[in-house]
């Protein structure tokens, strides 16, 4: 089972390392980039809603946090760029103990609202505190990265460290899936009190995996701001939120590789769609980007009624014999 | 060896017989990007823009193109969106080749791709307000704007207050990236003008009553009070201030400039007095007005060509930008340094004012740009 694993993580690894060179156009690269943050965001999102159960709509907030955090502090404070991105995952982890601890005790319903009306709060600070956080006019002038003297300055450098995060994530969340912590998780998801009953601390663990998918998010965040260089309040309202868990769920919600296939759809398809465009401007046929909202909307109606599962598991089910071992094991889990 | 010599020759003969093809190609044709908010929040303002593009790259390539060469325009819809935006001026400078970009539409979406076409080097004339999108000019090289900056629209309001002698205002602004810039240059500006701004309150872009607001600025003695915001919240503040019996004169920016907005405010609106674009007013502007023939020519042609749409300001300035694109282009060709370098020294009359770039001032516009408009019998007269 870890094998597999592994082996999804090699395989990714390889697409990456060729990815520049297939793709030859470096505006390709630049939303491969913007892909890559939201696997960041998603897999951490998946951790905490595919294996402990709980949803958060919050996590707009947390990806707020780190931009701004890296944001702020390098370009009013001169701080360097990677002091700042640690900041940010610290101010993250400790909102999210702070937040998760009342919210997390609730359920269901009552912790999507709470954690939805933590993400409108941390959103209206950013719009109305104009002083410190340059309100609606944003923050410009973000210096850039910088690893080991090598400015992060093109795309295909930025695209390389990004997705290499990523795969330092992935690796990082199947592990901790298949440890004592993740199969308590599942047993959380499963049924609290009987995980409660078998030792589980729950309240602990929920807290812990929340933070963590906070860090996910902050990272994501600082990422950011220091690849489009100018931010404001704009990209983390309430509906990037809604966005990162449709994600997830269109991905499926009970697979970290579930949440990878869907953040990377969901942010490869808007460029599909204007692809999609320009071939049929070719046949005269005209289309507008109006027609994008309709487009969504039946690819996420179709794969709720057709895959419920969501999209990872329909490609995995197709592959019979790859789904046959892979969900029995992790039942038995 | 011979062979080889050969060979490498026909090589080389091919290759270079490609590249002066595709130079020959590319020659025939000029590429321009259009990022424009079509969809989305700020669609009101990307759909005349489009409209009115399409309607230009028409008439120019209509009259033999530029230097006889075709205006292609790559038109992207960054639905308001920063992170689209920069998508999309990726994909039109590296993908698509072009040579300038006109827009984005807002203030967020420009300052987004500044640092994109910064360090590509390709000119953009954004279609945005705020005055940071230009300035400092030593940090925005290849950025220019067409519409007024807010601070000039400060000035006329404050102009016009004190030939009324009043000293003590009141303020309420939204809480958007235009409300908030207009707060700024509101209190910045004040000094200079000798203003004491005895009440500065804000309220959200999707807020249904300022009464709260209204009062408290009542209570701190304001004589006047000046409204900022391009959200359809506005139209809210005259009418709270009826309901309130508040006699006070009020004053508007020019986001105020959709009739839509006087229309919501009903009976309410009459009487605002505003600094616009002439283009709203372009009946009463005096007919011996420099812009008149330009606003006139503009807005015939555009409600000819969009029968169902009325003209707007917002098309006004991807009018400016442009024209004063082609005509860059006109004497520079394809060449994003040369085009940037023509720009700068561009004068030109346009539906926003009488531009006059330079290398200190890459607006080009100054307060003459903006007429005191009025509200009377709900329609947008010049303030006489």
């Amino acid at each position: 089972m870890n094998m597999k694993d592994y082996i999804g993580i090699g395989v990714l690894a390889l697409i990456v390392a060729v990815m520049p060179f297939a793709v030859g156009n470096d505006y390709y690269l630049g939303v491969l980039v913007f892909t890559a943050l939201n696997c960041l965001t998603c897999i951490g999102l998946c951790l905490l809603l595919g294996y402990a159960g709980q949803i958060s709509l919050g996590h707009s907030a947390f990806v707020a946090i780190g931009a701004y955090a890296s944001a702020l502090l390098t370009t009013k404070l001169g701080w360097n760029p990677w002091a700042a991105m640690g900041a940010g995952i610290v101010i993250s982890l400790v909102t999210a103990v702070l937040v998760g601890i009342p919210t997390l005790k609730l359920k269901g319903h009552y912790l999507a609202m709470a954690t939805l009306g933590f993400a409108s709060i941390v959103h209206v600070v950013l719009v109305a505190a104009v002083d410190i956080t340059g309100g609606p006019s944003g923050v410009s002038g973000i210096p850039r990265l910088e690893l080991f003297g090598l400015a992060l300055d093109t795309d295909t450098r930025i695209f390389y460290f990004c997705w290499a995060l990523v795969l330092v994530a992935l690796y990082f969340a199947v592990n901790l899936i298949h440890s004592r912590v993740g199969r308590g998780l599942q047993a959380i998801h499963g049924s609290e009190d009987a995980a409660s009953s078998l030792g589980v601390n729950i309240t602990v663990d929920k807290i812990r995996i929340f933070a963590l998918s906070a860090v996910f998010a902050s990272v994501s965040g600082s990422l950011y701001s220091h690849y489009v260089l100018y931010i404001d309040p704009g990209p983390f309202d309430v509906m990037h939120s809604v966005l990162l868990i449709t994600m997830v769920a269109v991905g499926g919600i009970h697979s970290i590789w579930g949440a990878v296939t869907g953040a990377v759809l969901l942010s490869l398809l808007p460029e599909g769609l204007s692809f999609l465009s320009e071939g049929l401007a070719q046949f005269n046929i005209q289309y507008k980007t109006d027609y994008d909202t309709l487009i969504y909307g039946a690819i996420l109606l179709s794969i709720m009624l057709f895959l419920p599962e969501g999209l990872f598991d329909g490609i995995r089910r197709s592959f019979s014999f790859f789904s046959k071992t892979n969900t029995e094991t992790e039942r038995g889990q | 060896m011979k062979i080889r010599h050969v060979l490498t020759a026909m090589v080389a003969a091919s290759a270079l017989c490609l590249t002066s093809a595709a130079a020959v190609m590319a020659a025939e044709e000029l590429h321009v990007g259009c990022i424009l908010s079509i969809t989305g929040k700020a669609s009101w303002l990307g759909e005349p823009e489009r409209n009115t593009v399409e309607m230009i790259a028409k008439q120019v390539n209509a009259a033999g193109g530029i230097n006889g060469k075709k205006l292609v325009l790559h038109i992207e819809d960054d639905q308001g969106d920063n992170t689209q935006a920069v998508n999309a001026a990726n994909k039109l400078i590296k993908k698509d080749k072009v040579c300038a970009i006109i827009g984005p539409s807002t203030s967020g979406t420009s300052m987004a791709i500044v640092p994109v076409v910064q360090a590509a080097k390709i000119p953009m004339i954004s279609c945005a307000g705020a005055a940071v999108i230009v300035e400092p000019v030593a940090e925005r090289k290849w950025v220019f704007k067409s519409p007024q900056k807010d601070s000039d629209c400060v000035k006329r309001i404050y102009d016009h207050l004190k030939t009324k002698k009043i000293t003590q205002i009141g303020i309420i602004t939204s809480t958007s990236g235009f409300g908030a810039a207009g707060r700024d240059q509101l209190k910045k500006i004040a000094a200079e003008y000798k203003m004491d701004i005895v009440a500065d309150e804000t309220y959200d872009p999707a807020a249904t009553d300022m009464t709260a607001q209204l009062l408290k600025i009542k209570a701190a003695g304001a004589k006047a009070l000046v409204n900022w915001s391009i959200e359809p919240a506005q139209s809210i503040v005259p009418q709270n201030m009826k309901q309130l019996k508040l006699a006070m004169p009020l004053y508007q920016s020019h986001g105020f400039g959709n009739l839509k907005y006087a229309a919501a405010a009903g009976d309410a609106a009459e009487g605002i007095i505003f600094p616009a674009g002439r283009l709203l007013a372009v009946d009463t502007v005096a007919a011996n007005h420099p812009q008149k023939k330009v606003l006139a020519g503009y807005r015939d042609s555009y409600e000819k060509a969009f029968p169902k749409d009325k003209v707007s300001t917002f098309g006004g300035h991807a009018y400016d930008a442009l024209w004063i694109l082609v005509n860059a282009m006109k004497k520079a060709g394809n060449d994003p340094a040369k085009i940037r370098d023509e720009i700068e020294k561009t004068k030109f009359v346009g539906t926003a004012g009488v531009f006059k770039f330079s290398a200190a001032d890459h607006c080009g516009l100054d307060k003459t740009a903006f007429e005191l408009l009025t509200v009377k019998n709900g329609k947008f007269v010049v303030l006489k």
